[in-house]
């Protein structure tokens, strides 16, 4: 039982990890309907950012921060200058365009700071808190630290006028800029508050899994089946997704499949959901006309 | 000096010609309709106003060039649009859907107090307040598509059909509601209609296009006379 509790306990970990992934892929979805496959490079280049502040001698939350406004800038100038002229182009370009930022990304990060596993610190204490045995300090601190973040971003979409001018943009971009909304700016915010969803993504699982080029490959597929488990235009859905998937994941990979079998629980789960209700258990039915 | 003055409008859907130098005015605290048959690119003449398809030719305002500026920033200048199809952001709420309509304002205290004369001029709005705007009837969402544009506090006011599948008795009040705004807030209106009769007898000028042309113009009371604009949209 105490290894279930233990197992259930850390899949909330991982999953508030792939819940935040997920909204940033879900954010984006929903201003352009196009999936951003680049989202996880872009979260680990901005925790190799981090990496970097704090080497160079900044603390722990002071590097935090500067990192989550770099990456919102990152997330910025990468719409403007990337993503803004294909706009208009074919789908299937705009996704090579996604592709070659994430090899892009990739080989940067090599190229600066070469392949080799690096250890990332955690910010909260090595030993358990309050005693408890199921949950390290880190996965503890972690999901707090996602939690904020999460009613932090619930409150700016629910009660600013500039949360309001976004989710306005992103649903229906004629009539946001009948209302004088600048539609172009709202989905470059949107990049920005995505990039810097992943940065907090990346640093939070750093210590975890290590930081090196690769880190968010699986946490990718996660965070896609998390998505899609909450269906892809639900930003509340994709949230609960990545805690659900974080869970799954954890037991099943403790009791019935194996470790190594873990990221096959994301595939099935991408596949079961698109065969058996391909919008989600929140997502809208779209019906089209005929 | 005009409010707006257009000369030589032209517009085109890609390859389609759809307006072919259409020249109209409009004087300020005036209403001013433009009728035509369906398809006469009366929608595209507003949209270009707009900005929002390509032009070319003079399009002013309060004597400034416009033609050729983002959308966004027209809107800026005053020009708040009823578009086709009443724009509903149908999955946020009546309430938040008016408040983008004073998205560009900064006079926080008047906005509030614009939401609740927009909910007496329509009561069944506010009892929609909350509702996601996407529920409400079409009748509804027509009320919230004037109540938006007007939450602009605009100078000139754009309507595409806003009594388009009103009921009648509601139509009457949508049109008394342009006439007191454009009396009491010296709105100036251009409003586009199927419903001649009642669009001429509120506007003070008229325009007819046909085709993409300016056909016919003049006062209201002699197009309504006119023998043709008789027969053909006033049907009698
Ligand atoms: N998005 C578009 N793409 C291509 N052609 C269009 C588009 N919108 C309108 N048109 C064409 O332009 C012409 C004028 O259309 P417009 O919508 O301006 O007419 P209208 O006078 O508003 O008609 P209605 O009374 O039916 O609303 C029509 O022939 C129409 O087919
Ligand atoms: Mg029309």
């Amino acid at each position: 039982m105490d290894a279930l509790i233990h197992q259930v306990l850390a899949g909330l970990a991982t999953g508030g990890i792939y819940a935040s992934v997920a909204l940033a892929l879900v954010m984006i979805y929903q201003a352009t309907h196009l999936v951003n496959f680049a989202q996880g490079e872009l979260a680990m280049f901005c925790t190799y950012l981090a990496w970097t502040l704090i080497n160079a001698g900044f603390g722990y939350w002071p590097a935090f921060l500067l990192t989550v406004g770099l990456a919102f800038v990152l997330g910025v100038v990468i719409e403007r200058v990337v993503i803004r002229p294909v706009e208009n182009s074919p789908v299937l370009a705009v996704v090579v365009v996604f592709i070659g930022l994430l090899v892009i990304l990739n080989s940067i990060a090599v190229w600066i700071y070469t392949g080799t596993i690096k250890t990332f610190p955690s910010p909260f204490p090595t030993e358990p808190l309050f005693g408890n045995k199921f949950m390290s300090s880190h996965e503890i601190g972690a999901i707090v630290v996602t939690l904020i973040m999460l009613l932090l971003l619930y409150a700016f979409f629910r009660f600013t006028p500039l949360g309001l001018a976004m989710r306005a943009a992103a649903q229906n971009p004629a009539s946001a800029k009948l209302v004088g909304i600048r539609v172009g700016w709202m989905l470059a915010l949107g990049w920005g508050l995505a990039a810097a969803i992943g940065a907090v993504a990346g640093m939070m699982v750093a210590p975890i899994v290590f930081l090196e080029p690769n880190m968010m490959g699986g946490i990718l597929l996660y965070a896609f089946a998390a998505a899609l488990v909450g269906g892809v235009d639900s930003p509340g859905g994709a949230v609960f997704g990545g805690f659900l998937v974080g869970v799954l994941e954890n037991v099943l990979g403790a009791f019935v499949i194996g470790n190594e079998l873990k990221l096959a629980v994301a595939l099935v789960l991408i596949i079961g959901v698109l065969v058996v209700k391909p919008s989600g258990f929140f997502g809208k039915v779209h019906i089209t006309r005929v | 000096m005009a409010l707006l003055e257009v000369a030589g409008l032209r517009a085109a859907y890609g390859p389609t010609r759809v307006l072919h130098g259409i020249s109209f005015e409009l004087a300020e605290g005036s209403i001013t309709t433009v009728l035509g048959a369906n398809g006469a690119g009366k929608t595209t003449t507003l949209r270009a106003l707009c900005g929002m398809v390509r032009t070319e030719g003079e399009i002013r305002f309060g004597g400034r060039r416009i033609d050729g500026r983002a959308t966004e920033d027209i809107v800026r200048l005053g020009i708040a649009h009823v578009p086709d199809g009443r724009g509903t952001f149908v999955n946020l709420t009546t309430e938040e859907n008016l408040r983008l309509g004073a998205y560009t304002r900064k006079d926080r205290p008047e906005v509030e107090t614009d939401l609740e004369r927009m909910f007496a001029y329509f009561p069944r709005l506010k009892e929609r307040r909350a509702q996601q705007a996407g529920t409400l009837s079409g009748g509804e969402q027509q009320m919230l598509a004037v109540s938006r544009a007007l939450m602009l506090k605009p100078t000139l006011l754009l309507l595409d059909e806003p009594s388009f599948g009103l009921a009648p008795l509601l139509v009457r009040e949508i049109f008394e509601i342009m006439r007191t705004i454009n009396q009491r807030e010296r709105v100036s209106i251009l409003l586009v209609e199927q419903n001649a009769a009642m669009a001429l007898d509120l506007a003070e000028h008229a325009y007819l296009i046909e085709t993409g042309r300016v056909v016919l113009s003049g006062p209201a009371d002699a197009i309504k006379r006119d023998e043709a604009v008789r027969r053909s949209y006033l049907g009698y």
